[in-house]
């Protein structure tokens, strides 16, 4: 009884009332007359978006600093955290002159996500120690062809002057909880 | 003086084919978007305006189709079918009044192709070829499916002819005519028949319903049980004949509903604002389609309303309930007309 609304079946004789059906079919020809206005749930995707929470988890980003280096530094803590198993990457190792570019010694020079592997529960960004990559409010696109929902670092990283927003994902709070070192998972 | 004649006729049976056409292609629009808004969605609402257009992408799909004949069917058969069906439906609008005479310098032209003296009984000897187009197509596809569908849409539209004729009679007893024009003549003012004939309107109206193999009788085209029923091995055009033919069916059968019981081009009280009688009869057209297309609305929300009958119910309501409460119809319609001596 989640709804209140359930009705007990009763297998007695149909009254005369029940048994001509007209009642019956003029209830639910108001019925279906009630539905014919009433405001339609059809969202008309392209034209307009749905809304959605503004800590959405959609498509991954790969941070840059403020200089427009690599935060990532190919760990593979997102990796190893990922139940979906969608993550790999290659670490490469800094050579001279590429100061500028990544922030770290190590780099990763290859980083993939499967796009049809991830069930976007974030915690990848949870494991992250660098703050490199975050889950962003954006969707990801769709494709007819499974290679290009692999989404490699060509598409996941993002430009230096066109940073994308994630402070509604890293709010002081969640950044107070990352530094406490007595949980297991920032150990 | 007799070609300016066969010209007016030849005019009046191309705007009514094309008007038919017309109308139908634009139920199948309807249709979807009445389902669309019964059931809280919007419906076909890219292809132009509103999706106003997607009737024509509608029959350019249909064209543009491969055309299948299966190598086991019965080809002439296989075409025939179709065209029956075709034919049938557009033959029926021949006998129905649009509206009263207009009159032009001195010459009346009526607005209907032909009052012949046995409307009613022209109407349904052209319903009744109807089955064969269904039932010459369900059985030339040499498929267990479209044969079921055949079979069932025979035995249905057969059972419930008898019910529907029936309960006419009661209706021609009344009005002591069976010209389609007299009758709506009659109903001149708010004298509609559906006053004197309640019962017998709602018996028509259900065989109607079942005659078009509209829900909740659809069973000849069930698609949960039959694939498509009868038009399962049609593609490209031909189906689209038999899909076409259905809406035909439905917009003669709103006219004929209309006509009978609802006072056709007759609106009560319209006399005492209009005067002229070629304004009132191009207003008569007006109110017959304004009924038309409440009816035809009327077909499409029981359609998204009642579910589908079993077979054996189906039967049963026809032979059991029908019959016997249209037989009740007569005798008490002929008791009335003893009464109150009309």
């Amino acid at each position: 009884m989640l709804t209140n609304r359930s009705k007990v079946v009763v297998n007695k004789k149909m009254t005369f009332m029940e048994r001509i059906y007209l009642p019956a079919i003029i209830g639910g020809l108001i019925t279906t007359m009630k539905h014919f206005f009433r405001k339609k749930t059809t969202i008309d995707y392209p034209k307009e978006k749905r809304e959605i929470s503004e800590n959405y988890r959609g498509q991954h980003v790969l941070k840059v600093d403020e200089k427009g280096a690599e935060r990532c530094t190919a760990c593979g803590l997102c990796a190893v955290s990922c139940p979906a198993e969608a993550i790999t990457m290659t670490a490469g190792e800094r050579t001279k002159g590429e100061e500028n570019m990544y922030r770290e010694e190590k780099y990763a020079a290859v980083y993939e996500i499967n796009m049809l592997r991830c069930i976007f529960c974030g915690l990848c960004e949870e494991a992250c120690p660098k703050e490199a990559i975050f889950l962003t409010d954006r969707l990801v696109p769709v494709s007819g062809n499974r290679d290009e929902m692999i989404f490699g670092k060509d598409k996941l990283t993002e430009k230096h002057f066109n940073q994308v927003d994630i402070s509604k994902r890293q709010t002081p709070e969640v950044l107070a909880f990352k530094q406490q070192k007595q949980y297991q998972h920032n150990k | 003086m007799v070609s300016g004649y066969i010209i007016y006729k030849a005019i009046m049976v191309v705007l009514i084919f094309l008007i038919g056409l017309g109308i139908a292609a634009y139920s199948t629009y309807a249709e979807r978007k009445v389902a669309a808004f019964l059931q809280d969605r919007l419906g076909p609402n890219k292809a132009g305006p509103y999706g106003l257009l997607q009737p024509i992408a509608d029959g350019v799909k249909m064209f543009m189709k491969e055309e299948i004949i299966p190598d086991v069917s019965n080809k002439f058969l296989f075409i025939l079918g179709p065209c029956i069906a075709m034919l049938t439906a557009c033959m029926t609008g021949v006998v129905i009044p649009w509206s009263t005479p207009i009159t032009i310098d001195g010459v009346s032209y009526p607005l209907q192709i032909t009052d012949i003296n046995i409307g009613i009984l022209y109407v349904f000897g052209v319903v009744s070829i109807g089955v064969y187009g269904i039932m010459i197509g369900g059985w030339a596809s040499n498929n267990k499916f479209s044969l079921l569908g055949a079979l069932r849409a025979s035995a249905q539209m057969i059972s419930y002819e008898i019910a529907m004729g029936l309960s006419i009679i009661a209706l021609v007893m009344m009005t002591g005519t069976i010209s389609l024009g007299e009758i709506a003549a009659q109903q001149a003012g708010g004298n509609w028949n559906i006053i004197y004939q309640p019962l017998g309107f709602l018996i028509f109206i259900t065989c109607a319903f079942a005659e078009c193999n509209r829900t909740p009788f659809d069973l000849p085209e069930c698609e949960t049980e039959l694939v498509g029923g009868y038009h399962t091995e049609y593609s490209s055009m031909k189906l689209g004949f038999y899909l076409f033919a259905e809406y035909v069916n439905m917009f003669i059968s709103s006219a004929i509903i209309s006509t009978l019981y609802f006072g056709g081009y007759n609106m009560p009280f319209i006399g005492r604002f209009v005067t002229d009688p070629n304004m009132l009869s191009i207003l008569g057209v007006v109110f017959l389609f304004g009924k038309i297309f409440f009816f035809i609305f009327f077909f499409m929300w029981i359609r998204w309303t009642i579910p589908r009958f079993r077979y054996d119910q189906l039967m049963h309501l026809g032979w059991k309930i029908f019959i016997p409460l249209s037989i009740l119809n007569i005798i008490l319609t002929g008791a009335g007309i003893l009464f109150f001596n009309r």
